[in-house]
């Protein structure tokens, strides 16, 4: 296989690896502060709610907000350059590069991860922390010996499914950087949209390629939903 | 120990995901308000931009017209389906189930490249319009939702008792599916309905690379010339994913969460 193609490859793995661990970590975090005890319960509706929209809130107009947000004469950046004298893009920042796809991907990642982690922190009982509790384990014990160890399955999952969600973006990438982030799908697109450099059977050869790294993750998917089944009720 | 006030590492989480979510949709707002000629804000020139452009009422016409007709063919192919299988043919669910998941894991770059090809002899009126091809590739990408909804609905009702009671009572299939079991699984049937209709208006990848002009390649187009107008544009793609959310939610109250899931990214 052309060395391009491999370096595409992995570019979009890397990038979905990192977007699905920042997703799990945050969201899980953002989930359990919303799920803990002392947290007003109309929370939870609003951002459970939210993260529903926020899920499905992507491609073309995701990547114009975060544009509008972050792009060269977006309005952070502005406010940035202009009351805080930080110029991020004198500094490094590029929203139109590798990171600032996964900064845009992050924002349809975390409300997924919310989605998704929810019903296995609920089933984290609450007399389990009090149990720890009583025999003196910290927070950070409780978390390590209990908590993760139990939500580990459900992590898992969901770090798969995350995967796949920002493995398979198209739209995203395109709206925000046109054919400039050189990922696999946006690679297809280029090929099949039938431009000059035209060549559909490339195209599909490229596509296969992402169906067997997807069918390899769900194949890793299905016994860890069957292990996270069993400590739901 | 049970706490009677939020924990202050919780309140600092929640603050932090409030900024990270709000500030791209507000400055979308702010941006859609700069002014086309000055760059400055607040002018309504991008709204009237927007509303004046013929192809803006097409296209989001074409994007609502697709969504109804998903829906309708996805309603009248999976309900007796899943009906049957419930009813019937429960082994076979799995296996329905494994199929659903397939347009999950094949990415819609993926599929539109197999369709386009795999439908490349047929008739023009399928083939060239979006009526067509479009919507049937919609119907696949609508499957996973359409059926983890209907499914969820039947398994909450009780198919046989209720076929039995129609049936011993005269009535013919049809009449058994229209008047008794479509009442029942509506919640679910409306919940599958709203998804698909999220999903279908924000569809971009499919509808680029086949080269129809449906809303979301609109926004795209228009984004070339004129970044003010895409912006409103792209907030108007957002409060219809809201709606469609807070329908969903609002059919489904007091009862088990639909899946709220429907990917186009």
């Amino acid at each position: 296989m052309h060395q391009p193609y491999l370096d595409q490859y992995w570019l979009t793995i890397k990038i979905s690896l990192i977007t699905a661990g920042a997703g799990c970590v945050l969201g899980l975090a953002i989930a359990y502060a919303v799920i803990r005890e002392g947290t007003p319960r109309f929370l939870r509706t609003i951002l459970t709610t939210f993260s529903g929209v926020a899920a499905n809130f992507a491609g073309i107009p995701l990547a114009f907000a975060f544009i509008a947000t972050l792009g060269t004469i977006g309005i952070v950046t502005t406010f940035m350059r202009d009351h805080l004298g930080f110029d991020p893009y004198a500094h490094g920042f590029n929203l139109f590069t590798q990171t600032g796809v996964e900064l845009t991907y992050m924002y349809f990642q975390i409300p997924l991860m919310i989605l998704v982690i929810a019903p296995a922190i609920d089933g984290l009982r609450q007399e389990w922390r009090e149990a720890a509790s009583n025999l003196g384990a910290s927070s950070w014990q409780f978390w390590r010996h209990v908590g993760i160890p139990v939500l580990l399955p459900s992590i898992l999952g969901a770090f798969i499914l995350l995967f796949g969600n920002s493995f398979s973006a198209y739209a995203t990438a395109y709206g925000l950087a046109g054919n400039g982030v050189f990922l696999i799908p946006i690679t297809i697109g280029f090929y099949y949209s039938g431009n000059v450099l035209s060549d559909p059977h490339l195209a599909q050869a490229l596509a296969f390629g992402m169906f067997v790294v997807l069918a390899v993750m769900m194949l890793l998917y299905i016994p860890l939903h069957r292990r996270s089944a069993r400590w739901m009720r | 120990m049970r706490r009677r006030w939020i924990a202050p590492s919780a309140v600092v989480w929640l603050l932090v995901a409030a900024a990270f979510f709000l500030i791209p949709l507000i400055a979308l707002l702010l941006f859609s308000l700069k002014s086309i000629q000055t760059g400055k804000c607040c002018s309504g020139a991008a709204y009237s931009y927007v509303i004046d452009d013929p192809q803006f009422l097409d296209t989001i016409r074409l994007s609502f017209q697709l969504s109804l007709e998903t829906i309708a063919i996805s309603l009248l192919l999976f309900v007796p389906t899943v009906y049957w299988v419930h009813l019937k043919l429960p082994r076979f669910r799995p296996v329905l189930g494994f199929i659903a998941l397939v347009p999950f894991v094949v990415p819609p770059i993926v599929l539109v490249v197999g369709l386009l090809d795999l439908y490349k002899g047929a008739p023009e009126w399928f083939y060239a319009k979006p009526y067509g091809f479009l919507a049937a590739a919609y119907v696949i990408l609508a499957f996973p939702y359409m059926f983890f909804a209907l499914d969820a609905g039947f398994r909450s009702i009780d198919v046989h008792t209720l076929t039995e009671a129609s049936q011993s009572l005269g009535a013919s299939w049809l009449t058994t599916l229209v008047r008794v079991i479509l009442p029942n699984i509506r919640v679910a049937a409306l919940g599958g309905s709203f998804l698909t209709l999220a999903i279908v208006m924000g569809e971009f990848t499919m509808a680029s690379l086949s080269a129809f002009r449906t809303f979301p390649t609109y926004i795209q187009r228009v984004n070339e010339s004129q970044p003010y107008a895409a912006a409103a544009l792209s907030l108007l793609s957002f409060l219809i994913v809201w709606v469609a959310m807070l329908a969903l939610l609002f059919v489904g109250r007091g009862r088990p969460r639909p899946a709220q899931l429907a990917a186009t990214r």
